[in-house]
C-alpha cells in the first residue's frame, strides 16, 4: 500500500493536525527550511517558545502586522538566538519557581540558519550549550547566507559557487570543507545531538520529540534544501535532501550521551556525483574535482562510522560508579 | 527602616538592586562595574535573592539574555562598562524598540583606544541615540536611590523602556561612602512586582520583534520618540514619591548656588561633587558662580535647562567625552542647541575634562571659572578645549 495514496488515513496518526507555522508566509516555493519549521512545530506542540535568529525564516514569517507563528515567538537579532533563548529559559525557570506562571514544562526552542549558527552566532551557541540551559537549538542549514542573496558561510560546501566566492577561471568557488557543527556540539558535551532533513519527516520529528524530552541542552542540525540558492527547480527540494543523505554527504545520525547511532543508513551509498550534478551551484565542477569531493565524503563518512562503532561513551562513567 | 551603612558604592548598588528582587541577572566581567554583578552573585549564592544569575560568555549575550528574560516577563538586570557596553551596541536600540524594561548600571569608563580602564563618560555617550532612559548619579546615596527608582520608571505602563543608570567608574564604583540603605519592606512598598503587558507564554501567543517595512517604520520611530519624551512625567512622579517616602529630592537638573549666578558650570556625574566644593569656595570670594548638575540625560530636560540658566551670562559645560571632529563634547552640543533659539541665552562654552581617569580637582574648576570670567568680557575663539592637555 502506498502511504501517499492513503495520506488522509495515515497522516493524522503520524503527527498533529494543528498547524503552528501558518500558510501565507513569504518563503520561496519549495523552501526546505519552511517545511522543516512546520514539521518541527508539529513535533514540539503547544507548550513551546520559539526564539528566532534574524534570517530568511524571521523575514518571511513576521512581516508586521502579520505573523505566521501560532507559538509564542521572539526575534531580537542575528547572532543571538541562543542568548535570547538562555534568557527565556532562565525566566521560565524562575517565574515557575516563584509561582508567577503555570507550573508546567514549556520548552524554549532556538532556531537559526547556518550563518546565525556556524558563523556569527557560534559564540552565543557555545556559551548557551556550555552553561547547560534546558533548551533545544535547531539549525536550519541551507549552506549559505540565502536571505541576503546567497553569500558564502562556514556551512557552504566545498566547490559551491556563491555570490561572495563565485566560481571563475581562477576560482572553483568555495575552496574549504564545510564546518562540522554537530561535532562542535559533541565537543560541548551536549546530551542530545542529531542531524536531520525534512526529506525524512518522521525521522526529523522523532528527533525533535526526543530532544524536547531531554533535560538540558540539545541540538539538531537540519539540512534545509534551498532551491533558490542551490540553483535547482523548486519541485526538487525533497529529492535533493534525499540525495544528500543517500550519497553520504549529509548522514542522518544522533549522539545520545556521547553514543553515536545512525538513524538511517543507506547501503550502498549513491555516488556523490548524482547529488552534485543536479545543482547549479556546482555546475562548474570538473569530473576531477567531483572525484576529489567523493574521496573526502568517503573519508568523512568513514570517520563517522568509526564513531558509531566506537566503544566509548558516557555510559562508562555510570559503570565506573 | 533605612539603615545607615558604610560600604563600597558598587556593593551598595548590588544590595539596592537585590532589594528590587530582579529575577534574571546576566552579566559579564569588565572593570570597573564588576563588583556589582559579583556581589549580586554572592547574594544569589547565599539564598538572599531568588533569581537566575546567568554567567554569560559576552556582554552581547548579557543584554540578549535580558531581552529574552524581560520578554518572558521576568525583571531583568545587567551591568557593564566601556567595551562591554560597546559590545552590546547591536542590541541596545532593539531593547528599547521592543519596549523591554531592562535596568542596566553602567560603571562609566573610557572607550578604547588606547585601552584604558579608568573613568570618563565616552561609553554611554556612544549609546546616546538608542532610545533608553539615561540618568547620572553623583554619589553613593544617589546610586542606591536611583537603582531602585530605575525599575519603577522602566516598568511603568506608560514607559516600558530600558533604563541605564550611570555612575563613574572608580570615582564612584570603588569608593566607600556613608549611605542610607532602605529596607526590604520599604522597597517592596515602593516597587510593586513587574506586571508586563505581554509575555512569551503559550497561554497567550504573541510574536515579538517582527519585521517592520518602510510603510510602518516612520511610525514606529515616532512612537519610540514619543514614549521616551513622555517618560519625563513618570520620572518626575517617581521622584516625587521618592521624596515623600525617603525624604531625598531628585530633579532632572539640580541647581547649586544659582541665585544671582552670572557664570554657571554644567556637570554630569561624580565631578559635580568636586565642582560644588569649588563653587562654594568661589562664592565665599564673591565670584557670582553657580552649578547645574545634569542628572537626566534622556529624555533631555529642555524645560528645566532653559529655566535654570535664566540670568546666566556664561555657561560652561563640562564634558567627560569627546565628539571627535564635531562641535565639542556631547553634553555641550546638546545644551547649546537646546538654548539656541532662546531670546535671552548665555554664552555657552565647553571644557572637556577628566578623560580616561585624569584627575579632576577643585583647582581645575577654579581655573575654568577664571576662563569664564574672561569670557564675560571677551568671547573665546574656540568652541571647546580639552582641558589640561600637557604641552598646550
Amino acid at each position: 500500500m502506498n502511504i501517499v495514496e492513503n495520506f488522509d488515513l495515515y497522516a493524522p496518526k503520524l503527527t498533529d493536525r494543528k498547524e503552528y507555522f501558518s500558510p501565507g508566509h513569504r518563503a520561496c516555493q519549495g523552501c526546505g527550511e519552511a517545511l522543516g519549521i512546520r514539521l518541527m512545530c508539529k513535533a514540539l506542540g503547544k507548550d513551546t517558545i520559539i526564539v528566532n535568529a534574524t534570517g530568511c525564516m524571521e523575514v518571511v514569517s513576521s512581516m508586521y502586522p502579520t505573523t505566521a507563528w501560532e507559538l509564542p515567538w521572539i526575534h531580537v537579532a542575528f547572532p543571538n538566538s541562543a542568548s535570547v533563548g538562555a534568557g527565556v529559559e532562565a525566566a521560565l525557570k524562575v517565574l515557575r519557581r516563584k509561582g508567577k506562571i503555570a507550573d508546567r514544562d514549556v520548552k524554549t526552542v532556538c532556531i537559526g540558519g547556518d550563518g546565525g549558527t556556524f558563523d556569527i552566532g557560534l559564540q552565543a551557541l557555545s556559551g548557551t550549550m556550555e552553561r547547560g540551559h534546558d533548551l533545544l537549538y535547531v539549525c536550519f542549514d541551507n549552506e549559505a547566507y540565502m536571505n541576503t542573496g546567497i553569500q558564502r558561510s562556514g556551512a557552504t560546501p566545498f566547490g559551491a559557487s556563491t555570490t561572495t566566492n563565485p566560481a571563475g577561471s581562477a576560482s572553483i568557488g568555495k575552496n574549504q570543507w564545510k564546518k562540522n557543527v554537530a561535532e562542535i556540539m559533541v565537543a560541548h558535551n551536549v546530551p542530545y545531538i542529531a542531524t536531520a532533513c525534512p526529506s525524512y519527516p518522521v525521522d526529523f520529528m522523532n528527533k525533535v520529540k526526543k530532544a524536547r524530552e531531554f533535560k538540558g541542552p540539545s541540538f539538531i542540525h537540519c539540512m534545509s534544501v534551498c532551491p533558490t540558492g542551490w540553483r535547482i527547480p523548486s519541485a526538487e527540494c525533497i529529492k535533493m535532501g534525499r540525495l544528500a543523505v543517500e550519497s553520504g554527504v549529509f548522514p542522518l545520525y544522533e549522539v545520545e550521551n556521547g553514543r553515536y547511532r545512525f538513524t538511517y543508513r543507506p547501503e550502498p551509498l549513491r555516488p556523490v556525483e548524482q547529488y552534485i550534478k543536479k545543482q547549479g551551484r556546482f555546475r562548474h565542477l570538473t569530473p576531477e574535482t567531483i572525484e576529489s569531493v567523493q574521496k573526502r565524503v568517503n573519508l568523512e563518512y568513514k570517520k563517522l562510522v568509526d564513531r558509531v562503532d566506537g566503544l566509548h561513551s558516557w555510559d562508562e562513567l555510570e559503570l565506573a560508579d | 527602616m533605612s539603615k545607615r551603612i558604610g560600604m563600597e558604592i558598587a556593593l551598595a548598588a548590588a544590595e539596592a538592586v537585590a532589594l528590587c528582587r530582579p529575577e534574571v541577572i546576566a552579566a559579564y566581567p569588565i572593570t570597573p562595574n564588576t563588583h556589582i554583578p559579583e556581589h549580586l552573585s554572592d547574594i544569589v549564592a547565599d539564598g538572599r535573592l531568588d533569581a537566575e544569575f546567568i554567567c554569560v560568555e559576552s556582554e552581547h549575550t548579557a543584554l540578549s539574555a535580558c531581552c529574552g528574560a524581560s520578554g518572558t516577563g521576568a525583571r531583568a538586570f545587567t551591568a557593564t562598562s566601556s567595551q562591554g557596553l560597546a559590545y552590546m551596541t547591536e542590541i541596545i536600540p532593539i531593547a528599547s524598540a521592543m519596549r523591554l524594561p531592562i535596568v542596566m548600571i553602567i560603571g562609566n569608563r573610557a572607550l578604547s583606544g588606547p585601552i584604558n580602564i579608568w573613568n570618563d563618560q565616552s561609553d554611554v555617550m556612544y549609546q546616546r541615540d538608542a532610545g533608553w532612559i539615561s540618568m547620572f548619579a553623583n554619589n553613593g546615596q544617589e546610586v542606591i536611590d536611583m537603582s531602585i527608582q530605575s525599575f519603577k520608571i522602566a516598568e511603568h505602563r506608560d514607559v516600558m523602556l530600558p533604563v541605564n543608570l550611570n555612575l563613574d567608574g572608580f570615582q564612584l564604583t570603588h569608593v566607600v561612602e556613608p549611605m542610607e540603605m532602605p529596607d526590604q519592606a520599604e522597597v517592596d512598598a515602593f516597587l510593586p512586582s513587574f506586571k508586563p503587558l505581554a509575555t512569551l507564554h503559550p497561554d497567550k501567543v504573541v510574536s515579538m520583534g517582527t519585521l517592520g517595512l518602510p510603510d510602518i517604520f516612520n511610525e514606529a520611530m515616532e512612537a519610540k520618540d514619543e514614549v521616551l519624551k513622555n517618560s519625563r512625567k513618570v520620572i518626575l512622579d517617581v521622584w516625587k514619591e521618592w521624596k515623600q517616602k525617603f525624604g531625598r529630592t531628585y530633579e532632572p537638573i539640580e541647581s547649586c548656588k544659582m541665585k544671582g549666578a552670572e557664570i554657571a558650570l554644567v556637570s554630569m556625574g561624580s565631578m559635580g561633587e568636586t565642582a560644588e566644593v569649588a563653587v562654594d569656595e568661589l562664592r565665599k570670594q564673591g565670584v557670582p558662580v553657580g552649578l547645574l548638575k545634569l542628572r537626566l540625560w534622556r529624555p533631555f530636560p529642555f524645560k528645566d535647562l532653559k529655566k535654570a540658566v535664566k540670568g546666566v551670562k556664561v555657561l560652561v559645560v563640562l564634558d567627560r567625552a569627546v565628539s571627535f571632529g564635531g562641535p565639542g563634547g556631547p553634553a555641550f552640543s546638546e545644551v547649546r542647541s537646546a538654548l539656541y533659539n532662546e531670546p535671552d541665552k548665555p554664552f555657552v562654552m565647553n571644557e572637556i575634562i577628566g578623560l580616561g581617569g585624569r584627575d579632576v580637582r577643585v583647582e581645575d574648576f577654579v581655573k575654568i571659572v577664571e576662563k569664564a570670567q574672561k569670557a564675560l568680557k571677551t568671547k573665546p575663539k574656540d568652541d571647546y578645549e580639552i582641558y589640561g592637555v600637557r604641552g598646550s
